[in-house]
């Protein structure tokens, strides 16, 4: 194919299925307060400058390692805190500066499945309660029986028994708490779901099951997902699209078949190479990363990765490489290329 | 030590003979884990994998005799560390093995290390215990241990506190406090779990490279396979407190025979397949309070169970060149159509 043609075929495809989600320039900082007066001293660039899309239906893939902002970026979409600088365009519409009653009415669209399906749910409510929940704020008059067939329904579809409705969270195993975890975020039939490592918490055999239902509903609702992770062959499993995110930027951006084969930023190279496969006879060349990653209130200047970067140049500690493509449907932030 | 001793134990570093630990819930025992016998060789590395519940961190306490007092307890078996008996010893006894000849690494380098002493002073305390050594020796020691383990300023990280550092570094800090006494067995409970991929990659090497220079024994406790396939010799697969199958590494991967792991190994997303619907096993592993008396604890979720797995307790059972596995459909005194799984 040839570029050209391959540029064509992906505007076609944006005709095809509409943009959902669009991000740009999102920036979610959190001040640094010293001293008597609580002045504010520096800032945590938890989330410095991040754009992508995600369209309707597709399942886009949030990965890095722990303190990358990928948690952050989730949960300023979700317009749970405010974002810096920068908008999200949802539905076309600019949720950015809403407030009060109208970002009710958004949050109906977007909803969240959380980490840790231990602490996401309250311990006090019927699970019945906690599931009916987002349903009675969003409709006051609704009827208790009405409510209650919905509850059940619900519980159907994530593959739980109706019986669970009079049970509480500690009776159930972290598999089926992230379950109703799931049947809560479904609840009020939202078009963007935002699971924030969904499966961290979960058994290699509870984890599969999980990732199955997130798939079957999603073909079901026709919905979309932002998925969050740091799990590299998880996310892989469940995406189309994969942003790699590292110190609060996306370093690199493309389809699942072009992340894998032929990834281009050396971090997410070193990433790939980092994971242990489960098959004792392939020995892999490993990308070892000297050091840590360094703190989001002082990041290095240039390239957030250079000074970890087997590949570093001059350049690279001077000017931040900005996010092109380079490659159709493949995006990367880094001076080699 | 004695030498002679561990040469009659056929070369066994560590022998564990038929243990059994038991914890006391509502005045009646339960065992976490049940009659479990193994082997570890000098200068090899043994995985033991197993969902989270399966008794493998209840094992390596066990073995340590780290046991929480009161709630759990050592109820019958024996285990033998070159030649010598630990479950009778004293408390005073294992002192003297317990950091020296075994240590242990553990899954939470935030929690395990005491947030009130420096790095250096814990690191100090294990030398000090063990060798006849002043201060300044101990001192000057930590440096060269914390260098050892890839740290960078070790001169400087004596003297700071473990807030100051992060996870994978905290973890180096607890791999040199492990090896500080040159230990003939390492006992690593997830040593990597709680850490990034790319950190945990730089730990992995760490831990195979001490291992190659000091010839050390290592049992390796994890749930991730990749782990596994990455580092271990031999594996033993746990479920629900028993060991349900043990072989080398690679016949595990290629050639797993008990529906428990073939299932396991399945439910992982890999790199290079692409599966719509991951395969992935019904239900969860049941509560020491519910467990099955009698019959195979996994035929419950067992694809393959037949009706007499309900009532006959499968043994563990060698099969071919050393691979053992306990399951009724490889059991060697029935007719051998029976093994077409």
């Amino acid at each position: 194919m040839t570029k050209k043609s391959a540029v064509m075929n992906e505007e076609k495809r944006d005709q095809d299925q509409e943009t959902i989600l669009q991000v740009n320039g999102l920036k979610a900082y959190f001040p640094v307060k010293a001293g008597f007066f609580g002045k504010t001293v520096a800032h945590v660039k938890a989330v410095d400058g991040v754009s992508f899309a995600i369209k309707k239906g597709e399942t886009f893939g949030l990965v890095g390692e722990s303190g990358c902002g990928k948690s952050t970026t989730g949960r300023t979409i979700l317009r749970f805190l405010k974002p810096y600088e920068g908008n999200i365009l949802f539905d076309n519409k600019d949720i950015t500066e809403l407030k009060g009653k109208s970002l009710r009415e958004i949050r109906k669209d977007v909803q969240m499945v959380f980490q840790d399906p231990y602490a996401s749910l309250n311990p006090m409510q019927m699970v019945g309660d906690i599931i009916a929940e987002p349903l009675k704020n969003y409709n006051k008059n609704k009827q208790k029986t009405e409510l209650q067939t919905e509850v059940m329904d619900l519980l159907t579809k994530v593959g739980l028994p109706t019986d669970a409705y009079y049970k509480y969270a500690h009776e159930f195993s972290g598999g089926q708490r992230q379950r109703i975890g799931i049947a809560r975020a479904l609840a009020l039939k939202p078009k963007l779901i935002i699971a924030d490592e969904p499966v961290s918490a979960l058994d290699v055999s509870v984890q599969s099951q999980v990732l199955n239902l997130l798939k079957q509903l999603q073909a079901e609702f026709n919905l979309t997902f932002l998925f969050i992770a740091h799990d590299l062959s998880v996310v892989k499993h469940m995406s189309d699209q994969i942003g790699v995110m590292y110190l609060g930027n996306l370093v690199e951006i493309a389809n699942k078949e072009g992340m894998y084969e032929a990834p281009l930023h050396p971090y997410t190279q070193a990433l790939i190479s980092a994971i242990p496969e489960p098959d004792p006879r392939k020995k892999k060349r490993r990308i070892i990363l000297e050091g840590d990653v360094p703190s989001p209130i002082n990041p290095p200047s240039g390239c957030p990765f250079h000074p970890r970067c087997p590949f570093a140049k001059a350049e690279c500690k001077e000017i931040k490489p900005v996010l092109k493509e380079v490659k159709p449907l493949h995006k990367v932030a880094c001076h080699l290329y | 030590m004695n030498s002679n001793t561990s040469a009659e134990s056929n070369n066994n570093l560590l022998e564990v003979k038929n243990l059994e630990t038991s914890f006391s819930i509502d005045g009646k025992l339960y065992n976490a884990v049940d009659n479990v016998s193994f082997q570890v060789k000098p200068r090899q590395i043994i995985g033991i994998v197993g969902e989270s519940g399966c008794g493998k961190s209840v094992l390596s306490l066990s073995i340590m005799k780290l046991l929480p007092k009161g709630a759990g307890k050592i109820r019958s078996g024996e285990i033998i560390f070159d030649g010598v008996h630990l479950e009778t010893m004293e408390d005073k006894e294992i002192n003297n093995i317990r950091g020296k000849e075994i240590s242990m690494i553990f899954q939470e380098p935030m929690t395990s290390l005491n947030p009130v002493f420096t790095i250096g002073f814990q690191l100090m305390e294990v030398l000090l215990n063990h060798h006849n050594i002043t201060k300044k020796q101990a001192r000057q020691k930590s440096v060269e241990l914390l260098k050892s383990v890839g740290i960078s300023r070790p001169e400087k990280l004596v003297d700071e506190y473990p807030h100051q550092l992060s996870g994978g570094m905290r973890q180096r800090v607890m791999i040199a406090i492990a090896i500080a006494c040159q230990p003939r067995l390492l006992i690593a409970d997830e040593p990597t779990t709680a850490l990034d991929v790319t950190v945990q990659a730089q730990i992995l090497e760490l831990m195979k490279e001490i291992q190659e220079e000091n010839g050390m024994s290592v049992i390796l406790i994890t749930h991730d396979l990749g782990v596994v396939a990455e580092m271990c010799d031999e594996v033993i697969v746990m479920y629900a407190g028993k060991i349900v199958e043990k072989t080398d590494v690679d016949t595990l991967f290629y050639e797993p025979k008990h529906p428990y792991t073939k299932l396991l190994m399945e439910a992982i997303p890999k790199m290079d397949e692409e599966v719509e619907l991951l395969s992935s096993i019904s239900g969860i592993v049941p509560s020491l309070k519910n467990m099955p008396e009698a019959g195979c604890r996994f035929a419950d979720r067992c694809p393959k169970a037949m009706p007499e797995c309900k009532y006959i307790t499968p043994v563990l059972a060698s099969l071919e060149d050393g691979h053992e596995v306990s399951c009724l459909l490889y059991d060697q005194s029935k007719p051998k159509e029976g093994v077409n799984v």
